[in-house]
């Protein structure tokens, strides 16, 4: 198993998680009962207008 | 009875939150239905169906907010309505953390963060991940219907960035002893699990808790991570983290069975491993066909837990611990129960690879079983609301949580189903799990019980005995209280088991006319 580093998982499983949450607010409620750090997004869906720019930039970048 | 409506613009709500409304303005008096749903088309179907339509419904977008209800009369409807402000307050989560509203801020907010839970409608869920992977970041993705192009596009894109993506339909993690999404708590200790979807990991963690070991990292690929599609992407770069991982010291592999491309390129990484490895391929007819070198197969999520146990420690797990209790004695009092016409176990499961396992473990006791998420070779029902014969139905599919939450929350269409297969006279045995654990609901039992009972009583109306056999899948250490979930159920005269292999195991024997 000699693949090449997995950087950003080796760091996550070696320092433990500091989370950001978008959706449910409950998973970041039980994350803070856990002494886990964790910002919780008020996510909501892009406008309908935002949505069709948002995927022609997708296609773009 | 009068009806009413509330569309609000632009207020997003989870559905999680939105069936806590729905359910505290049901309980008013007065009141014969309520729903609170975003104007999605598939809720504004849902609402139509259940009679609630209007034009404001039918104009709402999924940004909307949509509160319908109907009461006994209109002054009701209106008292419940006048403030929809009320039903919606929700207490502040962090004291003196600012609200952020999107990732970037969340991020510069935070900038040591290093993983990136995403439960947000599957529609807009890669873009949020894609995001989160190109600013470095890991990703646990809880949400459903991505599309398996998305997802590996998505893996491609973590894996050349040396991170992870845990998902689509990632339910579990626990890193380095912390529970993501629905985890239970188990105790630190040198089995790292790497396992597909969501139950399948929490029954094995939680059963290598209560054998006494304990787990580094569980890390959950979502249910395709092993089909040639996806390549394995996620459990493969797992396996070699899990490798070079000095708290890991036994590796354990919970999955359907791979792909025949995948299997290839997993049984050469695995030939080449320096830490034991146990795997748990569920499905398969026999092992045979995946004997990879020095690989620990095991038959059941038990069985690799007490391999993966005696791996780690050096010495033999506490069989009895998991092993059956008085299982002979239990199976025949029963079994004596039972009349001649009683014929079918009907399986309602919250768990998909609890149904998934059970299925194996009846097809095992040569059992034919028919699912709507059935073993490969096995029947699919043809309407998944109609049992045949024996039938394990797992509640968790799309199909049934389309709009609403997880059966693992909320349990009134598991409650439905249970008191239809009552009904039928052929029902003999009524096999249930129960999953504790951060997020799932607070008693998981308390909401199931009244529901058993009324079973158990249909059919006694219809001069039947209706055995109710239950696994709790959790530990001692879950919020929920294990133990007293158990009493509760063995107070209502429910066989309970440790393990849903070995629940699945008496049902079936119940009915099979074998002995324990």
């Amino acid at each position: 198993m000699s693949d090449p580093v997995v950087s950003g998982l080796k760091q996550l499983l070696s320092e433990g998680p500091v989370a950001v949450n978008l959706g449910l607010r409950e998973f970041a409620e039980s994350l803070q009962i856990q002494d886990v750090e964790v910002v919780h997004v008020e996510w909501s869906p892009p406008a309908e207008g935002d949505e069709k720019v948002g995927e022609l930039l997708d296609r773009l970048i | 009875m009068a009806t009413g409506y509330v569309v609000r613009e632009n207020r997003y709500y989870d559905s999680v939150f939105l069936m806590q409304v729905a359910k505290r303005i049901s309980n008013e008096t007065g009141v014969d239905e309520a729903a609170a749903l975003m104007g999605t088309l598939n809720n504004k179907q849902l609402l139509a169906d259940i009679g609630f339509e209007d034009p404001s419904i039918r104009a709402a977008t999924p940004s909307d907010l949509v509160i319908a209800i109907r009461a006994a009369d209109q002054d009701t409807v209106e008292r419940i309505l006048v403030n929809v402000e009320r039903w919606l307050a929700r207490p502040e989560m962090v004291a003196g953390r600012r609200a952020v509203r999107t990732l970037d801020q969340a991020l510069e907010s935070q900038p040591q963060t290093n993983l990136v839970v995403i439960s947000v409608p599957g529609t807009y869920a890669p873009r949020e991940t894609r995001q989160a992977l190109e600013r470095g970041r890991n990703v646990f993705l809880f949400s459903s219907n991505v599309s398996v192009e998305d997802e590996l596009r998505l893996k491609q894109l973590a894996h050349e960035r040396g991170l992870i993506l845990m998902g689509p339909d990632c339910g579990t993690a626990i890193i380095g002893g912390r529970g993501i999404g629905f985890a239970n708590v188990v105790r630190s200790g040198p089995i790292g699990a790497i396992g597909a979807a969501g139950t399948g990991l929490q029954e094995f963690t939680s059963l290598v808790h209560q054998l006494g070991s304990g787990v580094s990292h569980a890390i959950g690929t979502g249910g395709r991570d092993l089909s040639d599609s996806v390549g394995g992407l996620t459990t493969l770069d797992a396996l070699s983290q899990f490798e070079a991982d000095p708290s890991t010291k036994v590796i354990a592999l919970v999955s359907k069975p791979p792909g025949p491309a995948t299997l290839a390129q997993l049984r050469e990484i695995l030939s080449r491993a320096s830490k034991p490895v146990v795997a748990c391929f569920l499905g398969l007819e026999s092992n045979v066909d995946v004997q990879i070198g020095s690989l620990h197969l095991a038959r059941t999520i038990d069985e690799a837990a007490e391999i993966a146990t005696r791996l780690a420690t050096g010495a033999d797990p506490k069989v009895s611990s998991l092993g059956p209790t008085n299982a002979e004695h239990r199976l025949e009092a029963e079994r004596v129960k039972l009349g001649r016409e009683q014929k079918f176990v009907r399986g309602v499961f919250a768990g998909g690879t609890l149904c998934y396992q059970a299925q194996q473990v009846m097809r095992d006791l040569g059992l034919a079983v028919s699912s709507n998420a059935p073993l490969a070779g096995m029947a699919a029902l043809d309407d998944p609301n109609d049992s045949r014969g024996h039938t394990l139905v797992d509640m968790g599919d799309d199909l049934f949580t389309r709009s609403r939450p997880h059966p693992m929350i909320d349990a009134t269409l598991r409650n439905e189903r249970i008191l239809k297969e009552a009904s039928d006279p052929e029902a003999s045995v009524l096999l249930l799990d129960f999953v504790l654990g951060y997020n799932a609901s607070s008693d998981p039992v308390g909401d199931m019980l009244g529901a058993i009972n009324e079973a158990k009583s249909i059919a006694e109306d219809d001069g039947r005995h209706l055995s109710v056999v239950a696994s709790i899948c959790g530990t001692d250490d879950d919020p929920q209280d294990r133990k007293s979930q158990i009493e509760l159920l063995e107070s209502a005269g429910i066989l309970v088991f440790p393990s849903n292999a070995q629940a699945a195991q008496l049902a079936g024997l119940l009915v099979s006319g074998l002995t324990a």
